[in-house]
C-alpha cells in the first residue's frame, strides 16, 4: 500500500490522542474522542476541522474564466469577484466528474476539490487546457481548516486577528497569505481558512485555546447528512448526472450560448422520463441505515446511498436514490430484515425546528 | 492503552465473559472494542430463552459509524438482556465493563477456561491488531 500523506495538522492532533483512519490517500482524524460530542458542538457553538486533505487549485491567466465557463454546470461570468460557488464538473455523458467550490478572487480563481477525486481531477484539468491561455496551479503548500457553528465567526475573529465582519455568506476575502471564505460543510454558519501549513498550526492552537471543539471527518460526514449536503463518491459519481442527484439547481442554463462540457446530454436527460431522483429518508424505529441498503417503494426500488445515525433527531436519517414518484412510507432492508421508513425532506435540520 | 480487567475472560472477536455464582455468565464487548466502535447508538439484545451455539451471532452493535455483530462466547440460553441498553446505548462507551453488559448466559456445560482467552492473551492480541 502507498503510505498515506499527513496534513501539517498530524502531529499536533496525534498528539491530542486523535483516532486516524486511511481516507482517500490521507491519514485523517475520524474523531478525537466521541464523534457525537463533536457534532453537537458544532450545532451548539463552535468546532474546528482540519480539511488541508481537500484540493486547492489556482486557475488564472487571461482565458481563466472562459476556461471555468468551459468545465462547470454553474457560470463563473454571474460570479462576482469576492464570491463563492457550488458548482460541479461533468464528463460529455452528464456523469459527475466532481463536485467543488470556485472563490472570484478577481482574475484568479481558487477551486477546491475532493481530496479522492484529486489524480483524476488533474488529468481532466489539463485535457481541458488547449486553445484557453490559462495556468493551472495545486496549492500543495497550503492547508485548510473550517470553523463551524453558531460562534464559529464570533471566535474566528478573534482567533485569527482579522476584522471578518464584512464578509457575507458565501463570500471570500484575502487576508495576509490568506484566503477567508464564510462556507463550510456542516449546514452550520461558519469560516473556511485557507492558508499557508505553517499559520494553519497557529490558527489551530489559537481556536483551542478559544476552547473550539476539535472535530473529526466522522463528525464532518453526520453534520452534513443532517443538512442534507451530498458526499462525492458516496451520493454521486460518475454514474450519477446533477438531475437525479438533487443539484439541478446549480445548473446554468443560461446564457444558451455558453456550451459547457455534459450540457447536449444533460438537455436531453432533463427531456426524458422515469428519472430517480436522490431524497431524504428517515428510519422509523430503532437501527442504522447504511450506504448500499435497499429500499422497496410502491413505485420501486432504490438504494441508500448515504446512512447514519443523526444526533441532533436521534434516529438513523440517509439520503437514497429512489423513482421520482416515491414519496411517504417505504421500507429499508437491514440485514435482510425489511425496516419502516419515511422518504422526507433531506433537509433535516429544518424538521427539528 | 485500553483497559483490560484481570477478573474476566475475552474472545478473540472482543467479548468479555464474567462467570456468576449461579453458574451463568455476563457478557458484554471489551473497551477495546468500544473504542474502535466509537459512539453507540443501539443495539439489537438477544431475545430471552433463546439459545446461540459457541460463536454464534447473538446480538448486533451499531455505532454511528458502522454496525458491528457481537456473538456468543460459549454455547448456552439466554436468561437476562441489559434492557437499560434500549434508552441508553451510549452506556457500552461510558462504562464498557459495568453498566454497559449486553447479556446473560446459562451455558450449556460448565465455563471451561481454555475454551476462551485471560486478561494477558486478550491484551498480547489487541496490541498486535
Amino acid at each position: 500500500m502507498a503510505s498515506l500523506k499527513r496534513t501539517p495538522l498530524f502531529a499536533l492532533q496525534s498528539a491530542m490522542g486523535a483516532k486516524f483512519v486511511p481516507f482517500a490517500g490521507w491519514e485523517m482524524p475520524i474523531n478525537f474522542g466521541s464523534q457525537i460530542a463533536e457534532h453537537q458542538a458544532v450545532r451548539k457553538n463552535a468546532g474546528v476541522f482540519d480539511v488541508s486533505h481537500m484540493t486547492q487549485v489556482d486557475v488564472s491567466g487571461h482565458d481563466a474564466g472562459a476556461y471555468l465557463r468551459r468545465l462547470l454546470v454553474g457560470d463563473v461570468a454571474a460570479l462576482d469577484r469576492g464570491r463563492a460557488l457550488y458548482s460541479l464538473a461533468l464528463n460529455d455523458k452528464a456523469g459527475i466528474l466532481d463536485d467543488l467550490m470556485v472563490y472570484s478572487l478577481g482574475e484568479t480563481f481558487r477551486v477546491v476539490f475532493n481530496a479522492s477525486t484529486r489524480e483524476k481531477m488533474a488529468q481532466w484539468l489539463a485535457a481541458q487546457q488547449s486553445g484557453f491561455s490559462v495556468k493551472v496551479e495545486f496549492r500543495d503548500d497550503l492547508a485548510m481548516l473550517a470553523v463551524q457553528g453558531p460562534d464559529a465567526m464570533r471566535i474566528a475573529q478573534t482567533a485569527f486577528g482579522h476584522d471578518l465582519s464584512s464578509l457575507d455568506k458565501f463570500a471570500v476575502m484575502r487576508a495576509g497569505d490568506a484566503l477567508v471564505a464564510r462556507t463550510g460543510y456542516t449546514g452550520e454558519d461558519g469560516l473556511e481558512f485557507m492558508l499557508l501549513a505553517e499559520d494553519s498550526l497557529a490558527l489551530w492552537q489559537r481556536l483551542r485555546n478559544l476552547d473550539v471543539h476539535a472535530c473529526g471527518l466522522g463528525a464532518r460526514d453526520t453534520l452534513r447528512l443532517e443538512a442534507g449536503l451530498n458526499l462525492y463518491g458516496q451520493d454521486m459519481d460518475e454514474s450519477n448526472h446533477p438531475l437525479e442527484s438533487r443539484l439541478g439547481w446549480t445548473i446554468a442554463w443560461q446564457p444558451a450560448n455558453r456550451d459547457f462540457i455534459g450540457k447536449a446530454r444533460l438537455q436531453a436527460i432533463a427531456a426524458a422520463d422515469g428519472m430517480r431522483e436522490l431524497k431524504g429518508i428517515r428510519l422509523d424505529g430503532k437501527g442504522v441505515m447504511r450506504p448500499g441498503a435497499e429500499v422497496q417503494t410502491a413505485t420501486g426500488a432504490g438504494v441508500v446511498t448515504s446512512g447514519s445515525f443523526s444526533p441532533t433527531l436521534g434516529c438513523s436519517i440517509g439520503l437514497a436514490r429512489v423513482p421520482a414518484a416515491a414519496k411517504g412510507s417505504v421500507h429499508v432492508i437491514i440485514r435482510g430484515s425489511p425496516k419502516q421508513a419515511s422518504i422526507v425532506s433531506p433537509r433535516f435540520l429544518a424538521q427539528n425546528k | 492503552m485500553s483497559d483490560v480487567p484481570d477478573n474476566l475472560y475475552y474472545t478473540e472477536t472482543h467479548e468479555w465473559v464474567r462467570e456468576e455464582p449461579d453458574g451463568s455468565v455476563t457478557v458484554g464487548i471489551s473497551d477495546y472494542a468500544q473504542d474502535a466502535l466509537g459512539d453507540v447508538v443501539h443495539v439489537e439484545l438477544p431475545e430471552l430463552e433463546a439459545e446461540f451455539v459457541a460463536g454464534e451471532e447473538a446480538c448486533v452493535v451499531e455505532s454511528v459509524k458502522a454496525a458491528s455483530e457481537v456473538y456468543a462466547p460459549i454455547t448456552g440460553a439466554i436468561t437476562e438482556v441489559n434492557e437499560a441498553l434500549e434508552s441508553k446505548p451510549e452506556l457500552v462507551n461510558e462504562d464498557p465493563y459495568g453498566a454497559g453488559w449486553f447479556y446473560r448466559l446459562m451455558p450449556e456445560h460448565a465455563l471451561q477456561a481454555s475454551d476462551l482467552l485471560d486478561a494477558a492473551a486478550y491484551e498480547d492480541m489487541t496490541e498486535d491488531e
